[in-house]
């Protein structure tokens, strides 16, 4: 019997057992999933919280509700890989061999890498929204906040879902239209990047809707601290920011146990080939979703259409095939504009977000890089997709390779 | 394209930066830093280096992390070596791709 062992069971983890399941035969492969405790989030509902349009029950399941029979589920903080002997170990001193690895373990903020971010202001002046408890914490802040420097921040990237700050700042600045606020606020969207995304046209036309909104862009600010007395970013170069209350991105990094085992990056993102995901260092390692470093946008759509092509690639290579299918780097995401519309953006490693139509039929086609109610009610509909389909390695009727002329092929994998 | 740099054909993208790894030298560097206003010292030159020996061994520009923690140079002077975008700005000088942002 062998053992295929997958770390993490959120998004990406959740997704691959429910498809691989069903794809190994049970009398030859048992499967283990192991995370720290029994509580899925939907991370993309966290943006909602902030406003009160969501709460903790929308965006909190069970994780076992989710994985399929035949797969186990096992409870443990993971201390330690070593990819040498193929064993994983638990905090507890479980040991776990396995013949195949999945690396799911996502990436998490980490307000500890920026000195002062941790400081006196922290949940006080100074919040974050990638964390349930985050999220909540800022919805109590917006609430009490009447006016003054409302200052959204990127601290460094990769982060997952990089439009999110951006989308943060657009629902605040219709929530505070709405409560007649406005006018007595400035609101800064703080980044390291050199404009508002970074391709040129989505950047451009996101840039815009900062500027029609009267919101104010400081580029190419790499924070070196937070200065809690002051209540002021400050940047590497000594520029300053000040805030009244400040929404950070703290620095994302992958799971602690990763640096050590040498499979990661200085972030301790797991090294892959960009096509299969497969440890550039060991065969029979993978990483999947938010624990990857995939150059593209760390979003659930990524793991979405990554792991559709993982799957087939997988069944492949456990059979000593080579793997055929290569992953293009889809990533679709729709961005929440304010006043009940959203845009929709989708890109791949080649082509960057242009306008245009994306199909789905039933319900689209959706507007690229415009903003529609309609697009709106798609994010919305996503959570329940989410929960009842996606997690189950069901299928959405969404295209996983872009349709658009020129880009309906797909690709070989690179021996 | 081809362009003329330092008295020499290499080939650019429209942005500027060089697209053949080897048509790189420390004249063109100097070129290319000159383009930018910065006057190419050898502490620049050290950190060039690296970015361009890190780029042939992983196919992939540094991030300004890892010019820092790999490369063991400080942050605050890279923002004083090449101000404003100093990882933009040494990726352009050493003749590799720009970073991604990974976005």
């Amino acid at each position: 019997m062998k053992h295929l062992l997958v770390l993490g069971g959120g998004t990406a983890g959740t997704m691959v057992v429910n498809k691989l399941r069903a794809r190994l035969a049970p009398s030859e492969w048992r499967i283990t999933v192991v995370d720290r405790d029994d509580a899925h989030h939907y991370q993309a509902g966290y943006l909602f919280i902030p406003f009160g349009d969501y709460d903790r029950k929308d965006v909190v399941r069970r994780r076992s509700r989710f994985v399929p029979e035949g797969v186990e589920l096992a409870f443990g903080e993971i201390a330690a890989l070593d990819p040498e002997v193929c064993s994983v170990t638990l905090a507890d001193g479980t040991a776990l061999a396995y013949d195949q690895l999945i690396i799911a373990t996502g990436t998490t903020p980490r307000p500890d890498q920026t000195p002062g971010m941790l400081g006196s202001e922290w949940r006080r002046s100074v919040h974050e929204f990638y964390t349930l408890d985050g999220a909540l914490a800022l919805a109590d802040a917006l609430t009490a906040f009447e006016g003054g420097r409302l200052v959204a921040h990127i601290a460094e990237m990769p982060i997952k879902c990089p439009v999110a700050p951006l989308e943060l700042l657009f629902l605040a600045d219709a929530k505070l239209r709405e409560r007649g606020l406005r006018e007595r606020c400035e609101l800064v969207y703080v980044t390291p990047l050199d404009g508002a995304f970074t391709t040129p046209v989505a950047s451009d036309r996101l840039a815009g809707m900062l500027e029609a909104r009267g919101i104010a862009v400081e580029s190419d600010f790499v924070v070196e601290r937070i200065d809690a007395a002051a209540k002021a970013l400050v940047s590497y170069d000594e520029r300053t920011v000040p805030f009244d209350l400040l929404v950070t991105v703290p620095v994302n990094m992958g799971a602690d146990f990763v640096g050590p085992s040498g499979l990661g990056d200085e972030l301790h993102h797991v090294r892959v080939d960009p096509h299969t995901m497969q440890s550039r260092l060991y065969p029979n390692v993978f990483a999947l979703g938010d624990a990857n470093d995939l150059p593209i946008s760390k979003a659930g759509s990524a793991v979405h259409f990554s792991v559709e092509v993982f799957t087939e690639n997988f069944v492949d290579h456990v059979q000593g095939r080579h793997m055929r299918r290569a992953y293009d780097g889809h990533v679709n995401c729709f961005i929440e504009s304010g006043g009940g519309k959203a845009l929709l953006l989708d890109f791949n490693y080649e082509t960057q977000p242009l306008p245009g139509r994306y199909p789905l039929p039933g319900v689209g086609p959706f507007a690229l890089l415009e903003e529609s109610a309609l697009n709106h009610a798609g994010k919305l509909l996503f959570k329940w997709a989410y929960w009842h389909v996606l997690l189950r390695g069901r299928e959405l009727p969404l295209p996983a390779f872009r349709t658009r002329a020129g880009h309906g092929k797909q690709r070989e994998a690179t021996p | 394209m081809l362009v003329t740099i330092a008295g020499r054909p290499v080939h650019v993208n429209d942005e500027g930066f060089l697209t053949e790894y080897e048509e790189w030298d420390e004249a063109i560097a100097a070129a290319l830093a000159a383009d930018i206003g910065i006057t190419l010292t050898q502490e620049h030159l050290a950190v060039v280096r690296f970015v361009r020996d890190d780029y042939h061994a992983r196919s992939v520009t540094p991030t300004l992390r890892r010019v820092t923690s790999a490369g063991g140079f400080d942050t605050r002077r890279l923002f004083v070596l090449f101000p404003k975008k100093p990882a933009k700005k040494i990726s352009y000088i050493a003749g590799v791709p720009k970073p991604v942002g990974c976005v």
